[in-house]
């Protein structure tokens, strides 16, 4: 029986090893909830990258570049614009 | 009880001690009210995220201090409980607990908050456990003078997790804790003298004399009063603070005077009385000025 006598070293090593437990899966979850919430909070890009894909709306802009409307516009068959008289072909 | 108990056996609660949990609750609660009053709203969690990494910080710096100054630690009465000391922790544990917290803390408020906010909790953590405890400690009575700055930082890094850096309001309540802290830890050396002697430590009782400590204590609240006034006047203060701030710092005067009035004589025969009630105050003052900031950005919200 003195073999399974709890010994007080016991019950401080116990301490311990739950107290880990407890710290490691809190910090996991805290890690989770972090995320959650800063994939919902991080505005249209941290959503928009979702597929791994080059997306030209999400690159920065290039220095220097100033992007203005054309003065030639290309219009698609049928719309307002081409019926107003822009070219229909590129 | 057993001989083999004292082996660093150690249970949860003694590395918890190693982060020193009472120096933590002002870190928090004011690292919290320089995040809460600083402009720009921040997502609660995250909020609680940096408030609690900065702790952690704030805590490693601590495991890291206690490691280094075991020596100390073991001859002063006050801390001769400390896990080291007592053998319930060995040093070699503290400092890898104190490197591997100082880490994590830094690397997850780089991630919940910013980088800014990141690299000052790192060099907070520098400035306390290598400028404070491993230099300036043992070699000059301005030690807790400059050290103080280490415990002035977690409201400017609260600022900075919300800002992404410095300005003037944070500026000002890290002058309230660096003018606060010496007047503050000189009246406790006043009334806990015989402990720093033991231990070599050079607090300015033991280097310049007890009378010299009298009047720098008076002489910091006369420093400090501008600058936690000055503080209410800036876009974080207001009314509420500036009521609170006045009343107290008045108090904090007179009774940093009383203190001086006094000669040790009288202090030994009333058993250290107005020493023992300016260090009181002091807990009160610091704790207050933060405390009307929170209710003045609730206020003016």
């Amino acid at each position: 029986m003195a073999l399974r006598t709890e010994h007080e070293l016991h019950a401080r090593r116990r301490s311990r090893n739950l107290g880990l437990l407890v710290v490691l899966i809190g910090f996991a979850a805290l890690v989770f909830a972090l995320s959650v919430v800063k994939v919902s909070t991080g505005g249209g890009a941290a959503l928009e990258g979702y597929d791994h894909q080059v997306r030209p709306s999400l690159l920065p802009r290039d220095e220097g570049v100033e992007i203005a409307p054309s003065d030639d516009p290309v219009a698609a068959p049928g719309t307002p614009a081409a019926d107003a008289g822009a070219r229909a072909e590129p | 009880m057993t001989t083999y108990q004292a082996q660093g056996e150690a249970e949860f609660g003694d590395y918890v001690a190693l982060l020193k949990p009472r120096v933590m609750s002002l870190v928090v609660f004011t690292a919290f009210v320089g995040l809460v009053v600083a402009p720009g709203g921040m997502h609660p969690l995250v909020a609680f995220c940096a408030v609690l990494f900065i702790a952690i910080g704030g805590g490693a710096s601590g495991a890291l201090n206690m490691w280094y100054d075991a020596d100390i630690d073991a001859v002063m009465r006050r801390t001769r409980a400390r896990p080291i000391p007592a053998g319930r922790v060995s040093g070699a544990e503290a400092l890898g607990l104190g490197l591997a917290l100082s880490g994590l803390s830094v690397m997850m408020l780089g991630l919940a908050a910013n980088w800014f906010a990141a690299g000052f909790l790192a060099f907070t953590i520098f400035f306390y456990a290598v400028v404070y405890t491993m230099w300036l400690k043992r070699s000059t009575p301005q030690n807790i003078v400059i050290g103080g700055a280490a415990g002035a930082f977690p409201p400017m890094i609260g600022w900075a997790c919300a800002t992404g850096g410095i300005s003037l309001e944070s500026l000002l309540m890290f002058a309230l804790i660096f003018f606060w802290t010496p007047p503050h830890f000189w009246a406790l050396a006043l009334f806990m003298k015989e402990d720093y002697h033991e231990a070599g430590v050079p607090m300015l009782t033991v280097t310049h004399g007890r009378d010299v400590t009298r009047r720098h204590i008076f002489a910091y609240t006369l420093v400090l009063a501008p600058f936690a006034i000055w503080l209410g006047l800036t876009p974080v203060g207001g009314p509420v603070y500036l009521g609170v701030a006045v009343a107290l710092n008045a108090l904090f005067i007179w009774r940093g005077w009383q203190v001086m009035r006094r000669s040790d004589a009288q202090s030994n025969a009333d058993g250290h009385r107005a020493e023992k009630s300016f260090f009181k105050l002091s807990l009160y003052y610091l704790f207050a000025h933060f405390a009307a900031l929170l209710v003045q950005h609730w206020v003016a919200a």
